[in-house]
């Protein structure tokens, strides 16, 4: 087997250097690659274009890259729980372009399935579709959407092996396997890290090809956005 | 008139067993709390969860499993987990049955708005171009007028749009409502203790009613 196992996240993104576009796995602050974007804030690299279903909150997730105007622009789908994010973009700070969660999600799966583009009615008569190809299909209207290139996909998962197998847990998988599978440099933080053999081949959610680097995080404070709980009666 | 679980309770009513649904966030998300008894449905959580269970007990939270909402949930037996790609697969393939979401403005001709107001707020649209675009049967539960007492359901939207001619069903606090396909609202049912004049005045659209209209059974 390969082994892509790197000594941790500053290793993992050493050369992710300014100007660089790159894809962040999670949704809301969940299953977001927590180690890689403390180190992305301590290496200081700027003018990122990052591609992300959220931005996390002002204090956590990519909420901190923002703080720290490392980020030149954000895709994404979903922006509501970040009041830095709303000043930046309302003054004109942060080149913001917004898409449809299923087109964000879409285009991630054409690159790593190696498909140029896709065809989606989501925006069709909105603002979305604005400058792009319209095709007609049985009679429906779809706006062509392209494949996301990025130089890196930084994706979080629950279990991988050092060959970069990976295992996602419950909700935190949302955008982490279509992301692995888009970057051209992949690289995930695992909550546990395995040698080869230990992980049925079976459950392989995201199968090691995909994955370049990979080691294992720590101090995860998988924060909760919103704690909802109902009593015990 | 009715409050926003009045809303959510009327709506209920429109499920039918074997649905798999999809509630947005806001008032849709109370739904859950009136499925009628002897009515099974899946709920479908956009971030990659059908089978969405009710919160989890205080203690027992769990940070990797959230709605999409990003509340703290539970799963039920039989529930599945899959990724983003494959959750709006299904949802552009049309496997979900029914879709309900929340909107700022709906047209008379099935127009909806309901993610920016240009210079003020941008919270992005989320899976909601997605949802309306693909969905089959929508209803929108939402105000019909605002606290200035503006209608809300109009002739044509004036805020940026989330998507063309997809809405065929509206829920407020006044009313039930059907849009036509050739245009136009029809009133349907009123709220409890709301006349028909009242309805007509609140609604910019063009709005066709009986002169009787049966009140909402809400039970």
């Amino acid at each position: 087997m390969i082994n892509k196992k790197v000594s941790g996240a500053e290793e993992a993104i050493r050369d992710i250097t300014d100007g660089k576009t790159i894809m962040l796995g999670g949704f809301g602050l969940c299953g977001i690659p927590e180690n890689c974007i403390a180190a992305l804030v301590k290496k200081g690299v700027k003018e990122l274009t990052c591609i992300s279903n959220n931005a996390g909150v002002d204090n956590f997730g990519i909420g901190l890259l923002l703080k720290t105007r490392q980020v030149k622009k954000m895709i994404s789908s979903y922006v509501g729980e970040n009041a830095e994010f709303e000043r930046q973009l309302l003054s004109g700070e942060l080149e913001v372009e917004l898409i449809p969660q299923g087109t964000l999600a879409t285009r991630c799966m054409a690159a790593g399935y190696g498909m140029p583009a896709i065809f989606t009615p989501a925006g069709v008569g909105t603002e979305v579709a604005e400058g792009k190809e319209i095709r007609n299909f049985n009679g429906k209207d779809y706006l062509m959407e392209y494949a996301f290139e990025a130089d890196f996909a930084l994706v979080k998962a629950w279990k991988g092996d050092t060959a970069g197998n990976l295992i996602f847990r419950s909700t935190s998988r949302n955008f982490n396997p279509v992301m692995a599978m888009a970057g051209k440099i992949t690289i995930a933080e695992v909550e546990e890290l395995v040698e080869p053999g230990e992980l049925d081949p079976d459950h392989i959610h995201t199968p090691g090809v995909y994955v370049h680097r990979i080691f294992q995080g720590s101090a995860y404070e998988k924060r909760i956005e919103q704690r909802t709980v109902r009593p015990r009666s | 008139m009715l409050d926003k679980d009045g809303i959510a309770k009327r709506i209920a009513k429109e499920l039918k067993d074997g649905y798999y649904v999809n509630l947005g966030i806001g008032i849709p998300t109370l739904v859950a709390n009136y499925i009628p008894k002897g009515i099974n449905v899946v709920l479908q959580s956009e971030n990659g969860l059908l089978g969405m269970g009710p919160f989890p007990f205080e203690g027992e939270e769990d940070p990797d499993m959230i709605n999409a909402g990003k509340q703290t949930i539970t799963t039920l037996p039989g529930s599945s987990i899959f990724d983003s790609a494959m959750s709006f697969g299904m949802i552009r393939s049309q496997k979900i049955d029914l879709t309900i979401l929340g909107a700022m403005e709906v047209s008379e001709n099935g127009d909806i708005a309901n993610w920016k107001i240009p210079g003020k707020m941008v919270k992005g649209m989320g899976g909601a171009m997605d949802l309306v675009a693909s969905a089959k049967n929508i209803i929108v539960a939402m105000q019909h007028i605002n606290k200035a007492g503006e209608s809300k359901l109009l002739p044509k939207c004036t805020l940026p749009l989330t998507g063309v001619n997809c809405i065929r069903k509206v829920v407020t606090e006044l009313a039930v409502l059907d849009i036509l396909p050739e245009g136009g609202f029809r009133l349907i049912e009123r709220a409890p203790g709301v006349s028909v004049d009242f309805i007509k005045q609140s609604t910019a659209g063009k709005l066709f009613a009986e002169a009787e209209v049966k009140e909402m059974d809400l039970n």
